[in-house]
């Protein structure tokens, strides 16, 4: 059964087409590896796909459910780990997910339990007291793990989890996101520029590139058709070896102000 | 109810935390109330108008609340950059009570910073004329910093990034802080200083804390209240139309 279907998704722009007719789909328990290059469309599908931008045309369905007819049913079936640290750095580790079981509507007794339980897995129960701005970028993305696991989602979001962390933290997140795949059976669906992640993680990959889904198929698959022997090889002879600059956006402003002014 | 709830805890536990941002905000009331409140003194008296600490307290009261209650709004700009504003609009919860929970909590910290600046003014020589009416005040001060809070949050709905943040200080803070007649009486004051005044909501704010505080009122206190319900139940309606727009 697939949990994720996307049929002829398009997000149009004004004159710009950021996705034009993408279809594919997910299974259950699946893990999904979403690539492309910079300004491809991952980030616009994944923001349709979680309720924050609406389609211009297309079918999507999320556990069954409509994003747009039914954004709260869509909600509670997926967490997601965004691309930016998204924590609230004057909050302790525990007020993090304290709020956000509230805001999922966990009732108290068990909303303490699986805090406790899932920060134990990221291994931060000892510091759950501490202000998440004294955390690390290792520390900070494991809180947001297991923050995003607060509800017990069937389908988990990771856009770029791994960006900025050191080889062995990067190990690490995987054998945590592995254990709940095979544990949980609960879906990952991520994007990442690190293609041998993907290439070892993910069952099924995805390419996109301009809007348009160019691959598709298990990494073994998208090797021989392309006679690679490695996926990065398959992904630079799919979508070229120019580099694509964005144009930066409000948002990476934004960013690159913030670099500017926290300390870390 | 529980959304709204843990929305304006968390902007309490923001604000006690950031113990300098307390003191830092206070520096300026104070400042005020001393330098604007001794150094006209004596000119104010000799135009028969009798103490102007008296008067200026509740102006600077309101300004300290202006002040406080546009920022809170405008903090939905740092969620952003932070991006913890996507935590809570990928939640399944209404738009619409983010908004009022963050709008309610930052109106609380401006109306604890009202609070404070009242008690600071006791240093400055001021007391209020009828102890009983302190509730009531405290009552017109949450008014107050709602309406301005939603503005808050109506602006920085509208605006991508802090670049347009200074301007907003410049060119809508400042003017509606001194034409509010939180340092002179409006009475008597040229035509078009008269027709801003009146258009500024925080001139009604003002006038309310004076009416309650020292007893003297320009418009009238049935007025200031019903202006200052009007005008924040708009900005409230404004706020939450804008903030259901944002697009991340």
């Amino acid at each position: 059964m697939s949990i994720i279907e996307v049929k002829n998704l398009t997000k149009q722009f004004g004159d710009f087409k950021a996705v034009e007719d993408v279809s594919f789909n997910v299974a259950e328990g699946e893990i999904f590896a979403f690539l492309g290059p910079n300004g491809a469309g991952k980030s616009t599908t994944i923001k349709i796909l979680t309720t924050l931008l609406s389609s211009t045309s297309g079918e999507i369905k999320l556990n069954g459910y409509n994003p747009i007819k039914n954004p709260d049913a869509v909600r509670h079936s997926f967490g997601i780990v965004f691309q930016d640290p998204s924590l609230d750095d004057e909050l302790t580790a525990y007020e993090n997910m304290e709020f956000h079981g509230v805001l999922y509507g966990i009732p108290g007794k068990l909303r303490k339990e699986r805090i406790e339980h899932l920060l134990n897995f990221v291994e931060l129960w000892d510091r759950r007291n501490n202000l998440v701005k004294e955390f690390s970028g290792g520390m900070k993305r494991r809180l947001e793990i297991a923050r995003g696991l607060l509800h017990h989602p069937k389908i988990f979001f990771l856009d770029e989890p791994t960006l900025g962390l050191d080889p062995q933290t990067r190990k690490h997140m995987w054998d945590y996101l592995k254990e709940l795949n095979r544990t949980e059976k609960i879906t990952v669906f991520f994007t990442t520029h690190y293609i041998e992640e993907a290439e070892n993680i993910a069952q099924r990959v995805a390419i996109i590139d301009h809007g348009k889904i160019v691959a598709l198929g298990t990494p073994q698959e998208l090797k021989e058709k392309n006679n690679s022997n490695s996926l990065e090889e398959a992904f630079l002879s799919l979508t070229g070896k120019t580099i694509r600059d964005e144009e930066a956006s409000s948002t990476d402003r934004l960013r690159t102000r913030r670099r500017a002014w926290t300390r870390k | 109810m529980s959304t709204i709830y843990i929305l304006w805890l968390r902007q309490l536990k923001r604000y006690f935390r950031s113990k300098s941002r307390i003191i830092g905000s206070l520096a300026q009331p104070l400042l005020f109330l001393l330098a604007l409140g001794y150094g006209f003194g004596a000119v104010f008296q000799k135009a028969g108008e009798g103490s102007y600490i008296n008067f200026l307290a509740p102006g600077v009261i309101g300004m300290s609340i202006i002040f406080t209650s546009i920022f809170s709004g405008m903090e939905i700009i740092w969620d952003r950059q932070f991006g913890f504003l996507k935590e809570t609009l990928v939640a399944p919860v209404s738009r619409f009570n983010i908004m009022l929970g963050r709008t309610l909590g930052g109106a609380t910290v401006a109306t604890l910073q009202g609070i404070i600046v009242f008690l600071i003014s006791f240093i400055a020589g001021f007391h209020p004329y009828n102890w009983a009416l302190v509730p009531a005040l405290i009552l017109v001060m949450m008014l107050v910093a709602l309406l301005f809070t939603a503005l808050g949050t109506m602006i920085a709905s509208l605006l991508d990034d802090m670049q347009g943040f200074q301007l907003i200080v410049n060119f809508l803070v400042m003017p509606l802080f001194f034409l509010s007649g939180a340092l002179f009486p409006l009475e008597g004051l040229p035509k078009i200083i008269d027709i801003l005044a009146k258009i500024d909501p925080l001139s009604y704010g003002i006038d309310a804390f004076r009416a309650l505080l020292i007893n003297v009122s320009h418009f009238g206190l049935s007025t200031d209240l019903i202006v200052l319900g009007a005008v924040t139940f708009v900005f409230l309606s404004l706020g939450s139309y804008f903030f259901s727009k944002i697009q991340i």
